[in-house]
């Protein structure tokens, strides 16, 4: 660090350690000695010509220890979890997340099965994607599901960035998912349950403000089944709602959701 | 290493009393009112809670903590009234809590456990490591902190909830039934870590146990049905008490006195 370094002389006295050196010299010497390399290396070749007994000493003591370092087993390394992953998911989610994913794969299965004429022509991928992300959203906030709410609730972080960023890292691995399955199917375009999904992601938030984003999820999944998923089961005609006329629609609704969220940002500080 | 002050910790103290509630009411529930109309004014020091089962103290300290907002009253933290904050940040980074049950993720070791809370508590990131090795080192759990949450023993479980409570150096540290599972030679640890924690934050140690606060505590509450009975030192507490009243110590004959002259104890239990 510093350009000054210890005299030859005060690092062999140190090293023989039979000279009385002052308390703030030792002091001085032993600080730089721990940030200095180059004297550490001068004191390493003054211990082995100054003070051979004290370097045999060291010997023995590593020789005696040597067999048993060797015996000593190393504890078997643990995959740690990256820290930035609990920051964004918790373990509570990943169950709901799997589950999302797996409903996904079971909607393209009846999809292939060519089931999709019972639907109103609709696929049921296309049927369900707008409420999908809702479930894990529901599980990352939820003092139900989530084992350490009672914890979290009364920390710092606890609050609308928290809630937002789970709400992310659902969104981030539902719609890569949603995308792909739409484009091998062909049966749906992004644009026709994107935003959908994105509007309904952000009025669930937003009335979670109110009665929790839990209760507001399943409150709108809810609508959602009865008010389209069931229709169209009935054999009706292709759900109106997911008409790519619709558009401006759910982009209202995506865009008020968001300003709801935006204006109550203080009444998230409790699950 | 010593641990790094934060700005808050090194700000000169601008008020009289770490906690202090006027007239404060909290529900448990929709309806029932657990605690109400409490006056209560606590500062640096271990303060025993005491009170029989459904007294409210668990709802007190969740609403110490800010889980729960107060229904009617004051809420003081640090001389801010929690009721009127918008954002309860600030005042929630200084507080430590570990209530009664608490839930944790069962894969989690020990130390990723303390070190999400950590970062929940919005500990800065560069002590976070440090931070967590001191608070598992006080509860003498150091030992253990890589195992995995779900392969603890129920006192270590609770060792492990007095780390993550104490990781962030709290000013307010609100511990409820914290001696529930500990063997006799844990809680005599616990004690001698109360004392040294007393001596610089003001803790609350919630529990049924009165010789834990004759022990540790240098203020003890005692609280019936959400109200205030008594508030003074160990002493106090022993002194209302003589021979004629049930118990097998001072403080046990001085509880049941002045429970009795509340008239709060109904039944034989």
């Amino acid at each position: 660090m510093s350009a000054e370094h210890a005299s030859m002389r005060l690092i062999d006295d140190y090293a023989r350690g039979d000279t009385q050196l002052p308390a703030d010299t030792l002091w001085a010497l032993e600080s730089h000695l721990e940030t200095c390399a180059s004297c550490r290396s001068r004191l390493a070749d003054s211990v082995t010509n100054e003070a051979p007994g004290l370097a045999a000493l060291v010997d023995t003591v590593r020789a005696g220890l040597e067999p048993q370092l060797d015996a000593a087993v190393q504890m078997p390394s643990r995959l740690r979890r990256p820290r930035w992953v609990s920051a964004w998911l918790t373990p509570a989610m990943t169950p709901w997340l799997l589950m999302t994913v797996a409903v996904t794969l079971i909607a393209l299965l009846l999809d292939a099965a060519g089931l999709s004429g019972n639907f109103g022509g609709a696929s049921p991928l296309l049927l369900i994607a707008p409420v999908l992300p809702l479930c894990a959203v529901a599980a990352s906030w939820s003092r139900g599901l989530d084992p350490a709410y009672e914890l979290m609730a009364s920390t710092a972080r606890a609050g609308l960035p928290l809630l937002l960023r789970r709400t992310t890292s659902v969104l981030a691995v539902v719609l890569p998912v949603l995308l792909l399955e739409g484009w091998l199917t062909g049966a749906m375009t992004a644009a026709q349950w994107l935003l959908p999904s994105l509007a309904f992601t952000s009025t669930a938030l937003a009335l979670g403000s109110v009665v929790g984003v839990t209760r507001a999820a399943i409150g709108l999944a809810a609508a959602w089944g009865v008010f389209v998923v069931a229709p169209a089961w009935a054999g009706g005609p292709s759900p109106l709602a997911l008409r790519l006329d619709q558009l401006p629609l759910w982009g209202l609704l995506l865009a008020l959701g968001t300003g709801v969220v935006i204006a109550r940002r203080k009444a998230y500080s409790a699950l | 290493m010593t641990p790094a002050l934060s700005a808050a910790d090194a700000a000169p103290k601008t008020y009289a009393w770490e906690i202090r509630a006027t007239g404060l009411s909290v529900r448990a529930g929709r309806k029932k009112i657990a605690v109400d109309g409490l006056d209560l004014s606590l500062g640096t020091g271990a303060h025993g809670l005491l009170g029989p089962n459904g007294a409210g103290k668990t709802t007190l300290i969740r609403a110490l903590a800010t889980v729960l907002r107060p229904a009617a009253g004051e809420l003081d933290l640090f001389g801010s009234s929690v009721g009127a904050l918008a954002d309860l940040r600030a005042v929630r980074r200084r507080i430590g809590y570990l209530p009664q049950e608490f839930g944790y993720y069962k894969r989690f070791t020990v130390r990723e456990f303390v070190e999400y809370m950590a970062w929940l508590k919005e500990v800065p990131k560069a002590d976070v490591p440090a931070a967590v090795q001191r608070a598992v080192e006080r509860v003498g759990l150091a030992d253990q902190a890589d195992q995995r949450m779900k392969t603890l023993s129920g006192g270590m479980l609770r060792r492990a909830g007095i780390a993550q409570a104490i990781v962030n150096d709290p000013a307010v540290l609100l511990l409820d039934e914290p001696t529930a599972g500990l063997d006799p030679a844990q809680r005599l640890r616990f004690r001698e870590l109360l004392q040294e924690l007393g001596r610089e934050a003001c803790v609350v140690v919630s529990t049924h146990l009165v010789e834990d606060v004759a022990a540790a505590c240098s203020d003890v509450v005692l609280f019936a049905d959400g109200k205030l009975v008594f508030q003074g030192t160990p002493q106090d507490l022993a002194a209302a008490g003589s021979p004629e009243h049930p118990g097998d110590s001072p403080l046990e004959r001085g509880y049941s006195a002045l429970l009795h002259n509340s008239e709060q104890q109904k039944g034989a239990w």
